[in-house]
């Protein structure tokens, strides 16, 4: 019981980690960014990068600490070529999702074709750092160490995402575009660089997933692609615009799909969770938590 | 009105004369190459359907993968029991299975596999869609929650080895209602059969979208919420066009099927669905004939490119989609526009076609 309460906080937070670079890009922003797959792919793969550049010109006793320098690289990696993908396609996709949505799968495309040119197609493995292995008993369960520090992982990352939405001045813009652009533009906030801001940050939360994801298995060109639909069910489930839907819908997915998956088989408890998706928009077609709005759109 | 009626004629010429070349390429080029093409043609019936969906109702579905697996999953199953030696096909020997599961058994007849590959994608696809419609579902929403079921479908039939041939799909057939399959008599036979499938899902969508139903799709389309207080029940229209265009997705698996032998969970996933949409893109979306010729081309480019320089197309592919999303949302019919207006005659379509764009881009915010 509680290794499948465990089990499903950890599938969970796995999803809101990927889910919350997509609440900001998916749910501020109006930009399905299908390419959010494979800036985790590069998050993933500067982690390990870096892994290697330590193991090679490091002594070996520092090497446990590439991750703690891994994560903030691979945020600002990701951020900028985020920043790249958002000057050169879709700065020109705004108000038009659906078309945003292709544009972006075909950016994903390259840069999984470039993944695999610069690392080959198959997976590479990442050494997690020494102090990661081993787990926490608790009540004659073991908890692996590794998963706690991804939920850990989760909770700095939400809380810094909120703390820079909600109380600094940056945030405020940001919310003021999303918002309402025309207003916010009319009082002086330059409606362009705060998409551009908005889309790294985004990306740069893709970045720290993708860091994430080398502590549970090896990592590929693909690796992205295997969270992505998932990840957007968690935005469209939670409701878009507020952060903690996105938390509640991350939960939500993965306890059910722990526990689907523990009552029949993998495969049928995502067709079972699908279903309880559709169910649950019937009682919800906005999801869990949405912005109170009498627009219509 | 007059402009209108005139670019439908040319519209209709295109396709008169895309026929006509479609009908006489198989005695100039190799068995092979027809077979190639014959495929070509069931995905340019596939984006036909799409077309009615996207480029008519703007509704943008990456699931008809699914639907053109179901088609093709029937046929395949039907073929494979009309080819099998035991009681059971090969593979299910392998996975320990001595009887015909029932969903197996009901599509021994050829009539009714036909029929079933395609009319059960219809009413999958109108059972979703009546459920995610009659809620009002933001398009946007109903798009991620195709390309879950496009996941979620793969998943469960690569999983259902047994039942399904799993990963490595169905395939070994012999014989297709009698004939044999390796004959050229038959291949071609088969290439004709789809000619005339394509001719007739053309003519009744063409019918279609000319009537008022069709005028419905496209107010759909540029002002939902209008049409909605004008008293329409816009959600039944949706649900209806998406199981038409489910249909003809499934009829296009069957024709895919039968001319290549073998379906496979990759062929019905999330990226083969994406590029159907890319077929429409790249044709021109809301034209009808603009997908067909799209469909055709970029599979005989992926061909080309595919044999000639592998690691090239998945480059060429991504920068399709966002050359054509950003610089020509009309697609290549955009461009025959285009060339006509340098005649400078045709000053009044002008207005009428950049005002269609506009609000073309409005109705997909």
């Amino acid at each position: 019981m509680i290794i499948q309460a465990f089990n499903g906080v950890s599938l969970g937070s796995i999803l809101l980690l990927i889910a919350l670079g997509l609440a900001i890009t998916f749910g501020l922003m109006k930009v399905i960014n299908m390419a959010h797959g494979e800036l985790i792919m590069i998050g993933a793969y500067t982690t390990y990068v870096v892994q290697v550049i330590f193991a090679q010109y490091l002594p070996a006793t520092m090497f446990d600490m590439y991750y703690f320098l891994a994560i903030p690289i691979a945020f600002v990696v990701a951020a900028l070529i985020g920043m790249l993908i958002e000057f050169t396609v879709i700065r020109h996709l705004y108000g038009r999702p659906l078309d945003s949505l292709l544009a972006t799968f075909g950016v994903g495309l390259i840069l999984q074709q470039t993944a695999r040119s610069i690392f080959g197609a198959p997976n590479v493995g990442v050494q997690s750092p020494g102090f990661l292995r081993g787990g926490l008993e608790v009540m004659g369960v073991t908890l692996p160490y590794i998963r706690l520090f991804i939920i850990g992982l989760v909770v700095v990352s939400f809380l810094l995402l909120a703390w820079f939405l909600y109380k600094t001045r940056n945030g405020r813009k940001i919310r003021a575009v999303m918002q309402n652009r025309e207003m916010a533009q009319c009082l002086g906030v330059s409606s362009r660089k705060v998409d551009l801001i908005t889309f790294a940050i985004g990306s740069g939360f893709a970045g720290i997933a993708g860091a994430a994801l080398t502590l549970i298995g090896p990592i590929g060109p693909t690796i992205g692609t295997y969270y992505i639909v998932d990840a957007f069910m968690v935005v469209v489930v939670g409701g878009v615009g507020m952060l903690i839907g996105t938390v509640a819908g991350a939960l939500g997915i993965g306890i059910f799909n722990t526990v689907f998956e523990y009552w029949t088989n993998a495969s049928m408890g995502k067709v079972l969770v699908f279903a309880l998706i559709i169910l649950f928009l019937q009682w919800r077609p906005s999801g869990m938590f949405s912005l109170q709005s009498r627009s219509l759109d | 009105m007059q402009t209108i009626s005139a670019r439908l004629l040319e519209r209709k010429w295109l396709f008169l004369a895309l026929i006509i070349i479609l009908l006489i390429l198989p005695f100039f080029i190799s068995d092979f190459r027809t077979n190639l093409l014959g495929r070509y043609i069931a995905f340019a019936i596939l984006v036909i359907g799409l077309d009615l969906l996207w480029g008519y109702t703007g509704v943008l579905s990456l699931g008809h993968g699914i639907f053109f697996g179901l088609g093709a999953y029937i046929m395949a199953m039907h073929l494979s029991m009309e080819s099998m030696t035991g009681a059971v096909p090969d593979f299910m020997t392998w996975n320990g299975i001595t009887e015909l599961p029932w969903f197996w058994a009901i599509f021994s007849n050829a009539i009714s596999a036909i029929i079933g590959a395609i009319m059960v994608p219809m009413i999958i696809a109108s059972i979703l869609s009546f459920f995610i419609f009659r809620n009002r579902i933001r398009d946007v929403y109903f798009t991620i929650l195709t390309q879950a079921l496009v996941l979620v479908t793969t998943t469960l039939i690569v999983s259902q080895q047994s039942f399904t041939g799993g990963t490595n799909g169905i395939t070994g057939f012999s014989t297709i209602f009698g004939y044999s399959l390796s004959s050229p008599a038959t291949q071609k036979g088969l290439y004709y059969i789809s000619v005339g499938s394509l001719i007739v899902v053309f003519l009744i969508c063409s019918i279609l979208v000319n009537s008022r139903f069709g005028k419905t799709l496209i107010a759909i389309r540029d002002g939902e919420n209008r049409l909605r207080f004008s008293g329409y029940d816009t959600s039944m229209f949706k649900v209806l066009i998406f199981s038409l265009s489910a249909g003809i997705a499934g009829l296009a698996g069957m024709l895919f099927v039968m001319q290549v032998g073998i379906i496979s969970p990759t062929m019905i996933g999330i990226i083969p669905s994406i590029e159907m949409i890319l077929w429409v893109a790249i044709g021109g979306r809301g034209t009808l004939i603009g997908p067909v010729i799209g469909a055709i081309l970029t599979n005989s480019a992926k061909t080309f490119f595919s044999e000639s320089y592998p690691d090239f197309w998945l480059y060429f592919l991504g920068l399709v989609f966002v050359i054509i999303v950003i610089f020509l949302p009309g697609g290549l019919m955009s461009l025959v526009d285009k060339v006509k207006r340098r005649g400078g005659k045709h000053e009044k379509k002008r207005k009428e076609g950049t005002e269609r764009k506009e609000t073309n881009h409005s109705a997909v915010g």
